[in-house]
């Protein structure tokens, strides 16, 4: 695993000196951590996303972490308004988007005091030197240039870049005003980017053409910014060499980089047309949650309806209506939302409507921190409901995954008549890393079954079950099968209004059974390493890689340490109370203050340790480490991850 | 298609009917099922929507497809089935409280995009299944058991919000006035958009009596005045009353002092709701209140058709939607 260790550039040994070129060698490495800093008006998140498709296009294996200010424009130049987008690319599998930084960009003041803290002793520091005066001190609340302190200047590779400058000269005959021509500096700082790590500007620079076609003098402005960033590396004495990460072993197929909420809105369409029916999201626009929405509307020639609402109560209200007419009826939230929305669900458990809800979780509670991740709704998403109201929930576990358990939340809400909840994060939703386009063939199938129309003289019973425990989903317009359903209780079998006592209990604890019952037809857990030993490391959702790569990392060096990663929080896999107590110690880290803990704990009387982090921020692979070292009994003999 | 026909108690559900003897929510479902059977839809695509009150148990007892949903929310549960399912006639059933209090963001909502659905606002005044609170439509000073010292809030008018929302249909009827209750559901259920009916319910456990004014047959002709598309405003139990439109203000008249001519022709088709606004805020006792169809505007898209509009026009103009087209799409690269 290459996410934290030590890498190529902090010693420039351990790289490989493979060619040399125009005076310059190139070096060639396994990995590359960079993060992209700068203003939020500098166009930071688009650099990042094409440093990463350009990376993902060479073969690297990719993995993003994009972090921006709450705030649309924050104060320009201040530490508030920073916009950072962190990319690791590399020819090895790779589950993060790495710890600490091999490069770091800065565009101002603000971001190099924001973002120094991660940079790795010897690593490079390139500075837009424009953006480093006296006006933008003041406003990042520096005291001098810190480009000048002797600190800066002996623990890393400082490289002074004068970018304003250079591409206003370079996009100078394209005729643009001084502010639409400074606009170009983050090509400028892409190209030499791409220089220093050998990529092509190949992607970018038909992304550029495909973008601005409307405007052909900010397409030839943005381009002749690119190429002089890259000639600018090419040229200047301060590199020395550049580097070069050769394509990853991936899984022979066709691939693409996605985003989570992207891979979300496509497995739900996926869902759609594999189990013959038109897809309804209803929504209210909240920060992680939104893009799911944009990408769903570009797509109605699905049979895709969007509904924006005037709340969330109203978007879920909207699902459940489309559900009873016999959709797949999707609606998305983040945590306040989902809170809004809880009355809501409540019904739909009653009813036994199948639907998603879908949680993009971000830092609470209440607003919180909206644009940072955390996992600290699993308990909402468990028990955030009046009455006994269980729900199945799911949750990916990184961006490609989304895909995967956006079917499968269909596959389970359909097949079980109730409404299913998934857990995505910020970390998700926004992250990218490339996925391997599924075979048509091979995509699941969901088959739905409504009861058709009959002559009447029988009394439909819709409440009566299957082996699933499941109900009829029986839809207006059948002729015959006239129902009435809603949140009063339930008479069994008839659906009739019931305050019977024991119809009360039998009910209450049918739907509970049914939810149980899922669990026969969801996967085993499964286990990177032993099955049993010494340490079991338990996680769930986006946390899924920095857990891999730490407990690989622990089982490199040595410990005998095994990571079990939930997708399935309820019902959870049936195999997993015999795992947890199939280790001296079940360490389990999240995101939030214990949560998923707490439901171990009292669920299978295991005794577990927290590693808790509640900052907005994912964990970094080093501290899973020395937290699963300090657990873990000492190494013994190494062995492979 | 020839449709079977059917009678007003084939529209009754198996559930017995539970309200208070003597409530008016009793008519009103009288005369639903009287209407239904004319409307031209059949039983198995009509689907009733409620929210919570005593009025939202009204599902329950149709023999069509029915869902008793959360307070408030009905409007909502309507937006998703009717734009999913547009084939359907769908009804929405609420009370005041539900409607105007906790719901009052979906009302307004719904009626703005002219979903093709038909609202029956059962307005009693009154809070009726918790037993006795105001509502948003209660009188000011009202005594209830909660507000001992009589109601500080001013209440609100369905039909001023509906029009405010440029609502397309908007009428106001009452249980004890049987006929003008079933001619005002029949033309909501013609209207193509959202329309809405008021509907004067008395709860004679909580409320009794509070729009007696309304609806006691003697004191009605002074008290309301029933529009017809078309025709003078006319009114009072020898009809010589009228109302006229005196610079920007309604005033009630003598039709012996004033020529028939000067009396304000109500025109329920007018695009522009201003005149309709101002008939919706007459209130006993200054002024009688007016029952009939306020306004009635035909040819406004609906929510319902525009949705699935757009989704007919991305077919046609993207093609039907293929799974492996979009998966390729954009940069792809390829592991041998
Ligand atoms: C979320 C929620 N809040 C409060 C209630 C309690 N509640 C039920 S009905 C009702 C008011 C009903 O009044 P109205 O809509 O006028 O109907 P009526 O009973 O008079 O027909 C209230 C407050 C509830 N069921 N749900
Ligand atoms: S409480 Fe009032 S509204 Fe409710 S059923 Fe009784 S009379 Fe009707």
């Amino acid at each position: 695993m290459t996410a934290s260790q030590p890498g190529p550039l902090a010693n420039d040994v351990s790289g490989t000196e493979v060619s040399d070129n125009a005076g310059k060698s190139v070096r060639s490495v396994t990995g590359i951590t960079v993060r992209l800093a700068g203003d939020s008006g500098d166009g930071m998140q688009l650099l990042g996303t094409q440093l990463t498709n350009t990376s993902a296009l060479a073969g690297n294996d990719v993995a993003t972490f994009p972090d921006f200010p709450a705030e649309i424009r924050a104060p320009r130049g201040t530490r508030a308004g920073v916009s950072g987008f962190q990319l690791q690319f590399a020819s090895e599998e790779i589950f993060t988007p790495g710890d600490t930084l091999d490069a770091l960009v800065v565009m101002n003041p603000a971001a190099l005091v924001t973002n120094l803290g991660d940079l790795r002793k010897g690593g490079i520091l390139i500075a837009n030197e424009d953006g480093f005066n006296a006006k933008e001190f003041k406003l990042a609340k520096v005291e001098s240039d810190p480009l000048e302190s002797d600190i800066i200047n002996q623990s890393y590779r400082l490289v002074k870049v004068p970018m304003t400058k250079l591409t206003r000269a370079a996009v100078e005959e394209h005729g643009l005003s001084a502010k639409n021509a400074d606009r170009c500096k983050n090509f400028f700082a892409m190209g030499l980017v791409y220089w220093l790590f050998g990529r092509s500007l190949e992607p970018t620079l038909r992304f550029i053409q495909e973008k601005f076609y409307k405007k052909p003098d900010v397409v030839a402005a943005n381009e002749a910014a690119l190429r002089a960033g890259w000639a600018y590396g090419e040229t200047t004495e301060a590199f020395g060499e550049s580097y070069s990460v050769d394509a990853a072993e991936l899984q022979p197929g066709t691939y693409r980089n996605i985003m989570g909420n992207q891979a979300l809105a496509w497995g739900l369409i996926t869902a759609s047309k594999i189990s013959g029916k038109e897809l309804f999201y209803g929504t209210y626009p909240i920060t992680p949650a939104s893009d799911i929405l944009h990408e769903l509307t570009k797509h109605k020639n699905f049979g895709v309806r969007t509904f924006q609402a005037e709340d969330e109560i109203a978007a879920i209200c909207a699902t459940i209506g489309a559900a009873f007419g016999g959709e797949m009826a999707v609606t998305a939230s983040s945590g306040p939302g989902i809170a809004l929305k809880g009355e809501a669900m409540g019904l739909g458990v009653m009813m036994e409507m199948p639907m998603i809800v879908i949680n993009v979780q971000r830092g609470g509670p209440s607003t919180g921190l909206p644009t940072k991740t955390e996992q600290s709704d699993l308990l909402q998403a468990m028990f955030g409901r009046n009455g006994e109201a269980p729900m199945p929930v799911l949750a990916p576990c990184s961006p490609a995954d989304c895909f995967d358990m956006a079917i499968e939340a269909w596959r389970i809400a359909a097949e079980t008549m109730t409404p299913v909840m998934l857990l995505s994060d910020g970390y998700i939703a926004n992250g990218s890393e490339p996925w391997k386009i599924p075979e048509m063939n091979s995509l699941p199938k969901i088959t739905i079954q409504h009861p058709p129309a009959t002559s009447g003289e029988e009394p439909f019973l819709p409440y009566e079950r299957d082996e699933n425990l499941s109900r009829p989903w029986a839809v207006p317009g059948t002729d015959g099968l006239m129902h009435r359903i809603g949140g009063l209780e339930k008479e069994d079998r008839t659906g009739n209004v019931s305050y019977d006592p024991d119809n009360h209990q039998h009910m209450v604890q049918t739907r509970a059974e049914k939810v149980a019952r899922i669990a026969d037809r969801i996967p085993e857990q499964d286990v990177l390493g032993e099955t049993s030993g010494d340490v079991l490391v338990v996680s769930w959702g986006g946390t899924y890689g920095a857990c891999h790569t730490a407990v690989s990392r622990a089982r490199m060096d040595g410990h005998d340490v095994s990571h079990a990663h939930l997708r399935y929080l309820n019902p959870m896999p049936r195999n997993i109370g015999t795992l947890l107590k199939s280790f001296r110690k079940v360490i389990v880290p999240e995101l939030n203050a214990g949560q998923l803990r707490m439901l171990l704990r009292s669920e299978f009387l295991v005794d577990c340790i927290g590693i808790n982090k509640i900052k907005g921020k994912p964990f970094t692979v080093n501290e899973l480490v020395d937290a699963i070292q300090s657990h873990a009994a000492p190494a013994r003999k190494s062995k492979a991850g | 298609m020839s449709l079977p026909v059917l009678k007003a108690t084939d529209f009754a559900s198996d559930q017995d009917v539970r309200w208070c003897p003597g409530c008016g929510d009793y008519s009103i479902l009288a005369q639903m099922k009287k209407v239904l059977p004319n409307v031209g839809v059949p039983r198995e695509k009509i689907v009733f929507i409620s929210g919570i009150g005593c009025s939202s148990r009204f599902p329950y007892y149709m023999n069509t497809y029915g869902m008793h949903s959360i307070h408030g929310r009905a409007p909502g549960f309507a937006t998703g089935l009717k734009s999913t399912r547009p084939d359907l006639m769908v009804w929405v059933i609420t009370g005041d409280g539900d409607s105007l209090s906790i719901g009052g963001n979906h009302f307004i909502h719904a009626i703005r995009r002219n979903l093709d659905i038909n609202i029956v606002l059962f307005n009693n005044r009154i809070y009726g299944l918790t037993k006795g609170q105001y509502s948003p439509t209660s009188a000011e000073g009202q005594i209830t058991k909660s507000t001992p010292m009589g109601s500080i809030d001013h209440p609100l008018s369905p039909l001023s919000i509906a029009l405010a929302a440029e609502a397309t249909f908007v009428a106001r009827s009452m249980d004890a006035h049987v006929k003008h209750l079933g001619d005002m559901l029949m033309a909501a259920s013609q209207h193509k958009g959202t329309s809405l009916v008021e509907v004067y319910q008395n709860c004679n456990v909580f409320n009794d009596g509070a729009m007696a004014y309304a609806q006691e047959k003697k004191q009605r002709p002074n008290n309301i005045i029933e529009l017809e598309h078309g025709k003078p405003m006319i009114f009072g139990e020898n009809r010589d009353k009228g109302i006229r439109l005196t610079g920007n203000h309604l005033e009630v008249v003598d039709t012996a002092d004033v020529p028939a001519d000067d009396l304000l022709i109500h025109d329920a088709h007018n695009p522009d709701p201003s005149i309709q606004m101002m008939l919706a805020r007459m209130r006993y006792p200054v002024m009688p209140e007016p029952f009939g169809i306020l306004r009635q505007v035909d040819g406004v898209a609906t929510y319902n058709d525009q949705i699935n509009d757009q989704v007919t026009t991305a077919k046609r103009e993207k093609g039907e939607g293929d799974l492996n087209t979009l998966f390729h799409s954009g940069d792809t690269w390829n592991v041998a």
